[in-house]
């Protein structure tokens, strides 16, 4: 009876402890959470949206060229990552399913996901910037890529493998070469997961800040050009937070609001997206 | 195949923006120190302004600032350690200044106001070399006899970058300690015997501003714009002196600044009466091969010799004096911009 | 296959070599870096760099012994906060919470992994720092700071800005990963077999100690290598908080730098050839550090899916 009780107390108290655990890591979020909500409410007005930086000690600066800069550059990442993303997720699922390359690319590209995105900004700093003498805008966008392919390059081999064979079979019978299956019948079915699989992407490189340190650099001005260097949220904030100036403290918490807002609703958005199509 | 249409109207769509993305207005790039970036930054935004050409100035440091020009990956850098005329020539480069400005110490101490603490050459040097560890030090009270100092440990904050600033600093330091000089040496970057580093004047700032009973050097527009409390220092004359304008200006009076040395000199431990020992002035890197880019920079700068004094001067920096001025001037046409 | 149709050969040569571009990207970052670093390589050798700790720009010596260590102590700390943390909360979310809670808990810890580091690091310099400093560290300097060989971990000044607090963040930031692979791991575990152990009268801790821990524990081992990857090459999260100093100490309230932070802080603005082939050098240190982590963590990973396909 004794030793039931005391295997009973040793039950309980290891499930506290995970329970305590659990606790400690919710604190965290909710600390975290809670700190740039409030910090960056506070800081949220129009004109941090409207207008391009102020030096210190004018008034009215805002983060225009910021937000703008890191739109294009996100969507121009997007667009070289996700077509080479998708299409070498289809070699890995279709054409060479349950080869040995197949295999070894995917190892890799789960590693490549994880490789530290700095020495990716190193190495596209040597291909891009030195070669052309300019610190540019594309530059970031290749090096936001770069992390990007990789990504959606496995979703979509998972996505893909999801689709049952027969759904493939059943359009050979029909004569259909396989290139036609795959993108009439494979990607129609794969489509919602490769989706959420390019917005999950796009949550990771929005956040992103290693990367663009020395390749899209910073602009103190509003620029479009993507051949001259582009101001992105995630540079400023690490320049405005380093800063002594209590305005640029502000407006960098505002900017990390916003960026936060856009990757958590994406981050949700795409769970949800998952658990509606794939947990019925 | 709907969703093959859609991608090429999105990339046709993308390209047609790019072609008119290229026709951008005018653009200058540069980066370099950070102890001039207030100004220039200040400078651009009016300069922008006036001409609508834009000059983007990213406070890096001056190793960075000499870096990248001589990548030329800048249109211009800046920089507070000037190069030697030798080096100029190796990487194709011009130099000229633009203002001088003085570093400070700024502390972060509870209790202590702006000019509030005293220090002299020795205290500071024994302090950043680690061998002065609390602020109630017998040696630095003896400078303060009437200031309660805390017995709490010394946090020294240096910059963690390459920079002109501790390019000055270390310069200063080398040349009123031996022990400096032979332990540390001086240069854009040092090894450290202590402290945390912050990247930029701007990093050193507010780790000062974060950390109490710190002690950091910056650029003095970081003091001033940020309420930082700056120190006293004794300077070589024997007088403590409180940072201002016309202590650095006394300071500027004895700088050499040789055309022909493109301009090469140091401001420190100047033997003025009324000199701010740490000054120095700020410089400006051209590349020769780079003609229409450095054209433009010139105009800019053309622009802030003639119109910026005022600026400068809000800012607390020096404007540079009327035949220096000119010289530079002369200095631009000789190299034919 | 059905390849007659010249349409999907093309097709198909053109999805291998967007495949092909994972390769190319490797290879070329492992060759572009070590072209890059080539100088260094000469002057300072491989044991040489990476044992040396002079981190010199005046002098044009550099070695990497500092930033490493940097990267280890930091990585470590951080490891040892956030493993047992993250197999809690995977207890947790798998056996022990109500099962209302199991699914928004979950997904809560998931969300801490979707923070930008930047943020992390923002939070860390602005709030979590000046926390450590002012309460934290003198507490922990007050109760360790005197027990023998212990206090040499707690000497210095409280500044908040050293190796404890970047090390605290870390752990935040990896939880996630850890926990969320190790849930995933423990979901694994047939249900068939712990029910059989209920049966036998066993108790929640003895099913997970006896039972679920050991069948997955490969996954689990995956899971820490996975973020000992993470770990080691996080940017951001640490550049505000770590205070840039380039020696290595016992203390864990002394100021630091890692690999990474050293590249971010010091990669835009190394004015001579000899010190940006060394930045090279240190970048190419830590692609080779992570790679090989991360490859470990795979082959863990990759040995525990074989076990459960069986």
């Amino acid at each position: 009876m004794k030793l039931q009780k005391r295997r009973k107390i040793k039950s309980f108290l290891a499930l506290s402890l995970s329970t305590a655990a659990a606790l400690f890591g919710l604190f965290w979020l909710i600390f975290i959470l809670y700190d740039v909500i409030t910090h960056g409410i506070g800081a949220l007005n129009l004109s941090l949206f409207l207008n391009d930086p102020a030096p210190p000690g004018v008034e009215g600066g805002g983060l225009r060229n910021a937000f703008v800069g890191q739109l294009l550059i996100t969507f121009f990442a997007t667009l070289i990552g996700v077509p080479v993303g998708v299409l070498g997720g289809t070699f890995l699922a279709e054409y060479a399913r349950g080869t040995k390359i197949a295999r070894l690319i995917s190892i890799l590209s789960d590693i490549m996901v994880s490789v530290p995105s700095i020495v990716i900004g190193t190495f596209i700093y040597a291909i891009l910037v030195k070669p052309t003498g300019q610190f540019s805008g594309w530059a970031g966008a290749v090096a936001l890529a770069v992390i990007i392919i990789p990504v959606v390059l496995r979703t979509t081999e998972n996505m893909l493998s999801l689709v049952p064979w027969t759904l493939r079979e059943a359009a050979f019978a029909l004569g259909a070469p396989y290139y036609k299956v795959i993108m009439q019948v494979v990607y129609r079915g794969a489509a919602t997961g490769i989706f959420t699989g390019i917005l999950l992407s796009m949550a990771r490189v929005a956040g992103e800040t290693a990367p663009l340190l020395f390749t899209s650099f910073n602009n103190a001005f509003f620029s479009t050009n993507m051949n001259q260097p582009v101001a992105s949220l995630t540079v400023t904030i690490f320049q405005y937070a380093m800063g002594p100036y209590e305005v640029w403290h502000q407006q960098a918490w505002a900017a990390s609001f916003v960026i936060m807002l856009f990757i958590l609703v994406i981050t949700i958005t795409g769970r949800l997206i998952i658990k509606w199509r794939y947990k019925k | 195949m709907k969703v093959l249409k859609l991608f090429t109207m999105v990339i046709t769509a993308c390209l047609s923006a790019l072609i008119s993305f290229g026709h951008a207005s005018e653009n200058i790039n540069a980066a370099g120190a950070s102890f001039p970036a207030p100004l220039y930054q200040a400078w651009a935004y009016d300069y922008n302004k006036a001409t609508g050409i834009r000059i983007n100035y990213q406070s890096i440091g001056s190793g960075g600032g000499q870096r990248q020009i001589v990548n030329r990956t800048v249109d211009f850098g800046a920089s507070d350690d000037p190069l030697k005329p030798e080096q100029l020539k190796k990487d194709n480069l011009i130099q000229f200044p633009t203002v001088v400005g003085g570093v400070v110490l700024i502390v972060n101490i509870a209790g202590v106001k702006e000019g509030g603490l005293r220090l002299d050459a020795d205290t500071l040097s024994k302090i950043f070399l680690g061998e002065i560890k609390t602020w109630d030090d017998n040696r630095i009270k003896a400078l303060n006899p009437k200031i309660v100092l805390p017995a709490k440990a010394i946090t020294v904050v240096h910059r963690s970058d390459g920079s002109g600033t501790t390019a000055i600093f270390t310069n200063y330091l080398a040349a009123v300690s031996a022990d400096w000089k032979s332990k540390v040496g001086e240069g854009k970057a040092v090894k450290w015997p202590v402290g945390i580093g912050g990247k930029g004047n701007e990093g050193v700032a507010n780790y000062v501003r974060q950390t109490s009973n710190s002690i950091g050097y910056v650029e003095f527009a970081y003091a001033k714009q940020n309420r930082l409390a700056y120190t006293q220092l004794k300077n070589r004359a024997g007088n403590f002196m409180t940072p201002g304008f016309d202590s650095f200006e006394d300071a500027a009076e004895s700088g050499d600044f040789d055309p022909k040395k493109d301009f090469y000199t140091w401001l420190n431990n100047t033997p003025g009466k009324n000199s701010w020992p740490i000054a120095g002035a700020t410089f400006i890197l051209l590349a020769k091969d780079k003609t229409a880019q450095s054209a433009k920079a010139v105009k800019f700068f053309e622009w802030a010799l003639s119109n910026g004094d005022v600026k400068a001067k809000e800012l607390i920096y020096v404007p540079l004096p009327k035949n220096l001025k000119d010289k530079i001037r002369a200095y631009w046409k000789q190299n034919s911009l | 296959m059905k390849r007659k149709n010249p349409f999907d050969l093309s097709f198909s040569l053109l999805t291998a070599a967007a495949s092909a571009t994972v390769l190319l990207l490797i290879a070329g970052i492992f060759i572009i870096l070590v072209k890059e670093s080539s100088l260094s390589i000469e002057k300072f050798g491989i044991y040489k760099f990476i044992t040396a700790v002079d981190w010199n720009p005046v002098k044009e010596i550099f070695g990497a012994a500092t930033s490493i260590y940097g990267t280890f102590i930091t990585t470590f700390i951080a490891m040892l906060i956030a493993i047992p943390t993250a197999i809690g909360i995977a207890i947790f979310v798998t056996e022990a919470a109500p099962n209302f809670l199991k699914g928004p808990i979950g997904a809560a810890i998931e969300l801490l992994a979707a923070i930008p580091s930047i943020i992390y690091g923002m939070w860390g310099l602005f709030t979590l720092a000046p926390l450590m400093s002012r309460y934290i560290e003198p507490a922990l300097q007050k109760t360790l700071g005197d027990v023998p060989v212990i206090n040499v971990l707690f000497q210095g000044t409280p500044m908040g800005i050293d190796i404890l607090t970047s090390s605290l963040i870390l752990s935040i930031m990896i939880i996630p990963f850890t926990a969320s692979i190790s849930r995933d791991s423990f979901n694994l575990t047939p249900a068939v077999v712990k029910e059989s152990a209920y049966a036998m009268g066993a108790t929640k801790w003895e099913v997970i100690k006896n039972i679920v821990l050991p069948y997955s524990k490969l996954g689990v081992f995956g899971g820490i290598a996975l973020s000992l990857g993470r770990a080691l090459g996080e940017t951001m999260a640490v550049a505000f908080v770590l205070g840039n100093k380039h020696h290595i100490t016992a203390s864990l309230l002394d100021p630091a730098s890692t690999i990474t932070v050293t590249l971010a802080n010091e990669f835009t603005e190394a004015d001579t050839d000899l010190y940006l082939s060394s930045l090279f050098y240190l970048a190419l240190v830590l692609f080779v550090l992570s790679f090989v982590v991360l490859a470990a963590a795979k082959f863990f990973l990759f040995r525990a899916e074989r076990r459960h396909s069986r």
